[in-house]
């Protein structure tokens, strides 16, 4: 049936497109992006939300990046972004070796024709008026795709996400279950051949049983398409399932980042532990008894200063409030790193110099 | 039907056989179809179940609080010594927030953005126990220091939008037991919370029920939040109960096939790069339920009777009961041996035995959604 179908050209990146060259197909160098707060009498800024706050990372082709992080971290702030919903006020964005938005690099439009993104509601993020073929095709005749065209592509994409094309195509969003509904919105975001897609709690708001469901279409669909995902979510049981490599952050930061394995066995960052020790076990006789954490994520209009961790921290010393930890080598992309001061010899942290963390 | 709890003292909650269904000019949707549980004072039950399966009108039928003109309740709800179903507006209003009240999934919408937490409070004391301001005030500060809000002096005048998701569903804990009710109902109220401050409002919410003495019906869509927390379990799907009884036997040793795919998809340290094991298809239309078992349509073990009659409850053992009519032919879990099934393949774990769905076959799942999608109008 593929081949049946009609494509888009090429986009111009994807002709010097050199796999053993370049590993990294999206990378972030010190992203920020802070939202002003208008407030007094003269609406002057007031104060700003520091949603995301020098980022660095970057994604390999073929390599599923999980980010984690409770409400109010910056993780949904970054999948924006990194397909240019929002700009950032500082840092840049490079895919495939081109800088986004530069005058010699890739548009915006060339940036959205290789990165696409799945939102957590699958409801309010499709026409309500438009029957979900028409959504499904709409992005392609956007790029200058024939109508017929993207009409066969969005029924060949209809089935690869296992929805009978003769049956769904016609319907609209309201006449369909919130499972059918991702799997339109998947289809949509898969409809203009992106090489890398972000879904931003894609599978959060569904039932278990749907969840299991589409999480195995997104594995299903990687491998036939060769994709690369940035997976968003703040579960960690699945972030574990479908990740090779995980972004923990805090308050705007990356607070660590590694292979999903390392991470999950042997957590550097206190913040980490604590996440992963919150997990709830479906065995009554695992039950927690104490939380790891108290209170909640402090506002970040406002984070504590040096380590914005340190105010829940057991860990805490007077050099976590004065110096901000560093998340260095994040270039390397075996390294298992973590902004924390137990993790520098050098911090003058008193658990610094031992050899294994407190929890270890 | 069984009685799950067959001890000498009188249960606190008796619901028994609950039906309820909304109403209007076109259509009916039959969302609870004979619901039958008892709560013992003091117990924990938690009921799981996906959206739709009616866990949240049950718990909203307890409280009647559900639209008058567009639904209809039929069955027996008691309540301690009074009978729901009979009481008139007056008396319902006097029973809500004393002898029953109810925790929301978002706080934010269940607090009056209008007014502070504390006004919120003693407005609830003084509703349902008369005595001066002055006492109702400090009543209302030692339930918010009992819900381990901190600095309750200073939050006590705080407005709902003031404080954090955390904070919001403690304030929302404390107003619901202002009046020391007997019996809590909490709809989802950890969903809408990170995990670290979900297991601090879990681990409060079991502590307070503890130390009260009240009995906690708990809605869940999460097994393992039911696991955290629960006594007993009731597993609900399309409106009925499909498996009842301890949350250690239902969890360890499920019977029911629905329950059995509920665990096995979990993604709880599976390894990656291999299929989880999900139930494929989607829940019946409520508008049209099929004749038999609601799970029918999904469930690997169906025959052709189960999709004609609806199962009744069995006993698997005291306190246990499933409705499914293949318990004979299932694999039991929590045995670790390994299983020959039905279809041939073999299994590791004989409580995931059952899934044929995605397993073998990618396209399996997508014909069972076209069925389904084919019986909606």
């Amino acid at each position: 049936m593929p081949d049946t179908v009609t494509r888009l050209d090429p986009p111009a990146s994807r002709l010097h497109d050199d796999t053993a060259a370049a590993p990294a197909l999206l990378s972030a160098e010190n992203l920020k992006k802070h939202f002003p707060i208008h407030g007094g009498m003269l609406n002057r800024r007031v104060a700003e939300v520091k949603a995301v706050d020098g980022v660095s990372f970057a994604v390999r082709k073929g390599e599923t990046l999980g980010v984690v992080g409770e409400s109010g971290c910056g993780k949904s702030t970054l999948a924006r972004l990194l397909i240019g919903l929002v700009r950032q006020d500082d840092g840049r964005i490079l895919f495939d070796g081109h800088a986004v938005g530069s005058p010699q690099g890739l548009t915006l439009r060339d940036l959205r024709r290789n990165v696409q993104i799945v939102f957590q509601d699958s409801d309010s993020s499709l026409n309500p008026r438009l029957p979900v073929g028409e959504s499904i095709a709409y992005g392609p005749q956007v790029h200058g795709m024939k109508r017929r065209a993207a009409r066969a592509l969005a029924h060949d994409l209809l089935r690869r996400v296992g929805l009978e094309p003769e049956l769904f195509a016609h319907r609209y969003p309201h006449e369909l279950s919130g499972g059918q509904k991702q799997r339109i919105n998947i289809a949509r975001a898969l409809a203009l051949e992106p090489r890398l897609v972000i879904l931003d709690e894609a599978v959060s708001a569904l039932d278990k049983s749907i969840e299991a469901q589409v999480l195995n279409l997104l594995r299903k669909l990687k491998e036939t398409l060769s994709l690369t995902y940035i997976f968003i979510s703040h579960d960690l049981n699945v972030v574990r399932y479908v990740s090779d490599r995980i972004l923990v952050m805090y308050l705007g930061e990356i607070v660590e980042t590694g292979p999903t394995d390392a991470v999950y066995r042997a957590p550097k960052h206190p913040y980490t532990k604590a996440l992963l020790d919150s997990r709830l076990a479906v065995d009554p006789r695992g039950r927690i008894e104490t939380a790891p954490l108290s209170g909640d994520p402090p506002n970040p209009i406002n984070p504590p200063s040096g380590c914005r961790f340190r105010t829940r921290c057991p860990y805490a010393e007077e050099v976590c409030a004065l110096q901000r930890p560093s998340l260095g080598g994040w270039q390397d992309h075996a390294a298992h790193l973590a902004a924390c001061h137990m993790s520098d010899p050098e911090s003058g942290h008193s658990s610094a110099r031992q050899t294994s963390l407190p929890w270890q | 039907m069984t009685a799950p709890c067959s001890s000498a003292t009188t249960p606190l909650v008796a619901v028994d056989d609950l039906h309820v269904k909304f109403v209007d000019r076109d259509e009916t949707v039959r969302a609870v179809n004979g619901v039958t549980f008892r709560l013992m004072p003091g117990e924990v039950l938690c009921i799981i179940g996906e959206s739709g399966s009616g866990k949240s009108v049950t718990m909203r039928a307890l409280m009647r609080l559900l639209p008058k003109k567009r639904s209809v309740i039929d069955g027996k709800i008691r309540i301690g010594d009074q009978d729901i179903l009979a009481l008139d507006e007056r008396q319902l209003a006097s029973l809500r927030g004393s002898t029953v009240s109810m925790v929301f999934q978002e706080p934010m919408t269940a607090l009056d953005p209008v007014y502070t937490i504390g006004r919120q409070i003693v407005e609830t004391v003084l509703r349902h126990a008369p005595c001066s301001r002055k006492s109702a005030r400090e009543r209302a500060l030692e339930i918010l220091d009992l819900v381990k809000v901190p600095a309750p002096e200073r939050r006590f005048d705080s407005y709902p939008h003031e404080l954090s998701g955390g904070l919001r569903q403690r304030a929302l804990i404390a107003m619901a037991l202002a009046c020391r009710p007997r019996l809590l109902l909490a709809d989802e109220p950890t969903t809408a919370l990170d995990a670290s401050v979900q297991i601090q409002v879990l681990l409060l919410l079991r502590r307070l029920q503890r130390e009260l003495g009240m009995g906690l019906i708990f809605v869940t869509h999460d097994i393992a939040v039911a696991a955290q927390i629960a006594d007993k379990i009731a597993v609900m799907y399309a409106g009925r109960i499909v498996e009842l009884a301890d949350a250690r036997d239902l969890l360890l040793r499920p019977r029911h096939p629905y329950t059995m795919g509920l665990l096995a998809s979990t993604v709880l340290d599976r390894p990656r790069g291999h299929d989880i094991e999900a139930i494929g298809g989607s829940p019946p239309d409520l508008r049209h339920l099929p004749p038999g078992c609601g799970f029918a349509a999904r469930c690997g073990f169906a025959h052709p009777n189960c999709a004609a009659t609806v199962p009744e409850p069995h006993a698997l053992a005291p306190g246990h009961m499933a409705c499914c009519h293949r318990l004979d032919n299932l694999p039991t879990s929590g045995t670790s041996t390994t299983q020959e099934v039905q279809n041939g393949s073999q299994v590791q774990d004989s409580g995931r035995a059952f899934f044929r769905a995605e397993r073998h076959d990618p396209e399996h799942a997508a014909a069972r959604d076209l069925e389904q999608g084919a019986a909606a109008p």
